[in-house]
């Protein structure tokens, strides 16, 4: 079976942006960027089914600009065998992206579609439901694991209250929530290796797939501020200030 | 410009999500949309639908019974609602586990764009969402023909009873045969629900255990009647189940009251609790920036603090 395995490049989660100043967006130039988090652990998630001998192939995909291709290479130094950049300057939104990846999945014939849930950006929480819908396949969102059973997998998801375990017809679509796994450290042998490998480049008009955006940003401003309040010396005066100032308790 | 709400339920009772989400729907009317119209997909959901008719401003309510619909599987009820989709331009979920799973299958197979997340209306077809972990708030405005939204419920007020909507039956949709639920395990608690709690107790990666975290945490929430949450570190390191995350991709709340208690406050977490009424950080870092968030800090050791906040309270 093989396994597609999407990657977004997104600004690092430890970089606190800024929104510019003329309101258009926030300040991306010269700022550290890295993998979605969640597309990590993705990633490592079809490396270990492949190790476990349930997945022969980990394909990673990445949508976006030129320099998606180092976001590729790290997906191979984690483990996946082959990368498609599908590269455009556009900006992307998860409808987009959705049938981009419709359009590999027809072509690569994946037994299993593991994504993030979410990137770290625009926090959507969109592309993984939407792919299923586009190829009709069944969906298991906020996976905490994964376990492939002959024809079917078997996915434990994370939802309000507690845990659900959902049971799909392969082929299928999985979106991994944090305590999935935590991805290994790529060495420095494996990203020597990973320079190595295969990177196929298309545009997404080679696969028939119009990316114009639907959503239209007005401005992007900064969140109202909460500014700090004030320090108490103990117990005694916090439960004061919260009967008597706050009036909270 | 009728506005289809999809109700959060469990088939025997409504949850309050779905009231936050018809209080964002009737924004949307006094920006100009029309009547909103409620959908209860689910199994022996008349208590449900019930429940959805008496909620203020609601039109009609839309009661669709099926043995598909009983566990809210994403391919059911996303076919459910593109069933009865042709009628709106609007189509509201909560932005919970279950509005997030199954939203953007509908949004997709109508070929429009989604609005995750938003947590203000501009006009019918602008909004407000946070983006970058809440960082920056985007306005965004949708040029397609039907708009497919996710609300953050924390960002409306509910909306009120009174209502006495005609509960009308609509067919159900087919299993897909694709997925089934095979078991769920909710945690069974008397304490209220961490998106809907006035009162909120979390505890961070500072307990040390999950022992610890209990035998300090949870005697502050009995006394408070507080809902209990903790930082993604705390779950990580297995000291609270996964469900009380608070945080960017957790739960996101705005209780009247936010105790958190040895939680440094890095950027995912604010990201779920900066909304709150009134935050107290307790924590022995100075510099833990919780500290730039909460209206009352006390510096302190919470081994210390905590058991004594609860004799004091």
């Amino acid at each position: 079976m093989k396994i597609l395995v999407p990657v977004k490049r997104v600004v690092d989660y430890n970089v606190k942006v800024r929104v510019k100043a003329d309101g258009t967006g926030v300040d991306i130039a010269n700022v550290k960027m890295s993998m979605n988090p969640f597309d990590e652990i993705a990633v490592e998630e079809a490396v270990r089914l492949k190790e476990k001998g349930v997945a022969t192939e980990v394909v990673a995909v990445s949508c976006g600009v030129a320099q998606c291709q180092e976001t590729l290479r790290t997906a191979m130094a984690i483990g996946a065998d082959r990368a498609i950049l599908v590269e455009t300057d556009e900006e992307l939104q998860p409808l987009a992206v959705a049938k981009i990846l419709k359009a590999l999945v027809d072509k690569e014939q994946p037994g299993l579609v593991i994504l993030g849930k979410q990137a770290i950006d625009d926090d959507a929480n969109q592309t993984g439901q939407m792919l299923a819908a586009l190829a009709d396949w069944p969906q298991a969102t906020f996976a905490s694991k994964v376990e492939v059973q002959g024809e079917a997998v078997e996915v434990t998801r994370e939802v309000d209250g507690g845990l659900e375990v959902l049971r799909l017809t392969l082929p299928a679509i999985v979106t991994t929530d944090l305590r999935l796994n935590e991805p290994r450290y790529v060495t420095l042998p494996n990203i020597m290796k990973a320079k190595k490998k295969p990177l196929e480049t298309v545009k997404p008009a080679d696969l028939g797939v119009d990316v114009t955006p639907r959503l239209k940003t007005l401005k992007v401003a900064e969140p109202p501020k909460r500014s700090a309040g004030i320090k108490v010396p103990d117990v005694a005066t916090l439960v004061d200030k919260l009967k008597n100032e706050a009036k909270v308790i | 410009m009728t506005i289809l709400v999809i109700a959060e339920h469990d088939n025997a009772t409504l949850k309050g999500a779905t009231l936050n989400t018809v209080g964002a729907a009737l924004k949307l009317q006094a920006a100009g949309a029309g009547d909103i119209h409620v959908l209860v997909a689910g199994h022996n959901a008349a208590g449900a639908a019930q429940a959805a008719a008496q909620i203020a401003g609601v039109a009609k309510v839309l009661h669709a019974d099926g043995a598909a619909l009983a566990h809210g599987l994403a391919e059911n009820v996303a076919a459910q609602v593109l069933a009865l989709a042709a009628g709106y331009s609007h189509i509201l979920f909560p932005a919970t586990a279950g509005g997030r799973n199954v939203a953007p299958r509908v949004a997709a197979k109508l070929d429009v764009a989604q609005i995750s997340d938003i947590t203000a209306v501009v006009d019918a077809h602008t909004f407000e969402r946070p983006i970058y972990a809440g960082n920056a708030i985007a306005t965004v405005q949708s040029g397609d023909a039907q708009h497919v939204i996710t609300v953050r419920t924390t960002a409306f007020d509910p909306a009120g009873s009174g209502g006495a909507a005609p509960v009308e039956p609509v067919p159900a949709a087919a299993d897909s045969g694709k997925s089934a639920f095979v078991k769920s395990e909710l945690a069974k608690s008397d304490r209220p629900e961490l998106t809907a709690a006035k009162v909120i107790v979390s505890g961070g990666r500072a307990l040390g255990s999950a022992e610890k975290f209990n035998e300090v945490i949870t005697p502050l929430a009995d006394k408070l009647g507080a809902a209990i949450g903790a930082s993604r570190a705390a779950v990580d390191a297995g000291y609270a189940p996964n469900d009380w995350q608070v945080g960017q991709t957790g739960k996101i709340v705005a209780p009247q009251l936010y105790v958190a208690v040895g939680i440094s406050g890095a950027i995912q977490h604010l990201a779920g609790m900066k909304d709150s009424k009134v935050i107290v950080a307790i924590n022995k870092d100075p510099e833990a920036p919780i500290f730039s968030v909460a209206d009352y800090g006390l510096e302190a050791d919470l081994f210390q603090a905590v058991p004594e906040l609860v004799k004091a309270l």
